[in-house]
């Protein structure tokens, strides 16, 4: 960890109009939350499904997928990096220094609105508020690693991102059993799953087998990255 | 005598005929089309729009395919449906060509270059917005085209009913394109950060759509039909589809549409006004970037 990239970062991300655009959206749940608390909607059913749907499956993708792509995609897209690479700090330390703001940022951002929405709808009825805390935050965690890897290999990083949060988790999710099993949402989901007594949640992939490949993927994307980041070819921008 | 400016040092004068203010907007257009599709730029820029449009067209040769050895007519996606179907594909591609439109120049600061010039604001912003819908229809109507000339190769019953259908789904897709790219650009013009715009133009598509679903789903549990209709105008997809189901005759394939012709028109309306407020932001927009 070094301390002086962490707060450029923060300060890459969080500078001027772009904290905003990471603050629109938890508001938005909050907000979702708020009136359907105001409303008397908020049983445990339609609660489960927001939090689920809107939490989980929408919120979290985009916020991990902006905050891992962001902490390092610009700065080796415009070259910046080189002035990071060149001090005698190692690659690793780097990249898990990136890692580190990002996992920050989608705690910040997904994981504590989340538990605000979910004391808000279902105060604390069957665990469910916590229990989707910690699923979101063992999700981003898994994501955030994934997306920084991500944009150390590649420029299109935030595309392949969204093609593989939104196209193979959720579209192909619902005609392919197998890709459904085989996505980070599950994996999370199933780690819900396994602290809440309410039925209404149901992953399809069991906690012994999501732990483990949370747990696997995470550490492949950082060492995938630091792997990466050893060696980068620094092309002008576009 | 001569009044001659300073300025002028005796070269001789450019007198033949000039090309005008078409001209201009149609070479503006035709690079900015070219440019969302990633032509005249490196094999980079062309892999995601075209890995796109080839993942669009998956769906609608299947289900030519499986018309042909079935016979089925239920194999064959309605035109209509087709865009609300796969509209997350959609989505993607405005998030990823829109900024390669909007926020290019202004992040290399380029835009006064082009004003330099006898480009007129309006022109400008025009033959942007122009080009990615033209763009996005394209991406629509190529599969949508598949399915039709696909039954009629494989011998469709009720040719003239799918030729009508037909029609109307490519007004559809025109007006899917127009639509969607006025909410794309304005928000990639305002978010010129590499990946960061990209970030911002799926964001406002995917959480509008998910939100109008809860909303819808829980006041159709509450069999509140009205609200559930209603609250289609707050997303995109839906507000899109609800013109097609009131105004063009259209099978409904999104959760709830309110009911009525007057409904149709609002989402017109709607429509209207997002495309007019699209412009008059680009246009401010792109004249604040064009003074610096």
């Amino acid at each position: 960890m070094n301390a002086t990239i962490a707060m450029i970062t923060f300060r890459a991300m969080l500078g001027r109009r772009r904290a905003l655009l990471l603050l629109l959206l938890p508001v938005l749940l909050l907000v979702l939350a708020a009136a359907l608390r105001l409303s008397d909607f908020n049983d445990l059913d339609t609660s489960a499904q927001v939090m689920q749907r809107f939490a989980l499956a929408t919120l979290l993708p985009l916020l991990a997928l902006i905050a891992g792509t962001g902490v390092i995609g610009p700065e080796i897209d415009d070259g910046q990096i080189m002035y990071v690479l060149t001090k005698p700090i190692p690659r690793p330390v780097v990249v898990v220094t990136k890692y580190a703001v990002a996992v920050v940022l989608v705690t910040l951002f997904a994981v504590v609105p989340t538990l605000i929405a979910g004391l808000l709808l279902t105060g604390t009825t069957a665990g469910m508020a916590s229990a989707f805390t910690v699923g979101v935050l063992v999700g981003g965690i898994a994501y955030s690693a994934v997306f920084v890897a991500l944009a150390v290999l590649s420029r299109n990083a935030v595309t392949i991102g969204l093609l593989y949060a939104l196209v193979w988790e959720a579209l192909l999710g619902n005609f392919a059993p197998g890709a459904k099993s085989a996505s980070i949402q599950q994996w999370a989901l199933s780690v819900t799953d396994a602290l809440t007594p309410a039925s209404v949640i149901d992953s399809t992939v069991d906690l012994a087998v999501a732990g483990p490949l949370l747990a696997a993927v995470t550490v492949a994307g950082v060492l995938l990255a630091s792997y990466r980041l050893r060696s980068l070819t620094v092309a002008s921008a576009e | 005598m001569s009044t001659s400016t300073i300025h002028d040092i005796g070269y001789r004068h450019y007198e033949g005929r000039r090309s005008g203010r078409g001209y201009v907007l149609r070479s503006l257009y035709v690079h900015n089309l070219r440019a969302a599709w990633g032509l005249g730029r490196p094999a980079r820029a062309k892999v995601m729009p075209f890995l796109l449009a080839a993942i669009m067209l998956l769906p609608a040769a299947g289900s030519v395919a499986a018309f042909a050895f079935t016979g089925e007519e239920e194999a064959l996606i309605p035109y209509s449906s087709y865009a609300v179907t796969l509209s997350v594909i959609i989505s993607i591609f405005l998030a990823t060509q829109a900024p390669v439109l909007a926020s290019r120049e202004i992040r290399f600061q380029v835009v006064p270059l082009y004003f330099s010039r006898p480009v007129g604001h309006l022109d400008f912003v025009l033959a942007k917005l122009g080009a990615l819908a033209t763009a996005a229809f394209a991406l629509t109507a190529v599969p949508v085209s598949v399915l039709y000339f696909g039954g009629l190769v494989a011998k469709a019953p009720d040719s003239s009913q799918h030729l009508l259908d037909y029609l109307a789904g490519l007004v559809g897709c025109g007006l899917f394109a127009l639509v969607l790219s006025a909410i794309a650009m304005p928000v990639a013009a305002f978010t010129p950060r590499r990946g960061l715009g990209v970030a911002a133009v799926i964001a406002v598509f995917m959480i509008s759509t998910t939100v109008v679903a809860i909303v819808q789903e829980i006041a159709e549990a509450r069999t509140n039909f009205t609200l559930q209709g209603w609250a289609g105008l707050f997303a995109p997809f839906n507000l899109v589809d609800i013109v097609q189901v009131r105004l063009l005759g259209a099978e409904s394939s999104s959760a709830g549409v309110p009911s009525g012709t007057a409904a149709g028109l609002i989402a017109l309306a709607i429509c209207a006004a997002l495309v007019a407020g699209s412009v008059a932001v680009l246009y401010r927009r792109f004249r604040k970037a064009g003074l610096s």
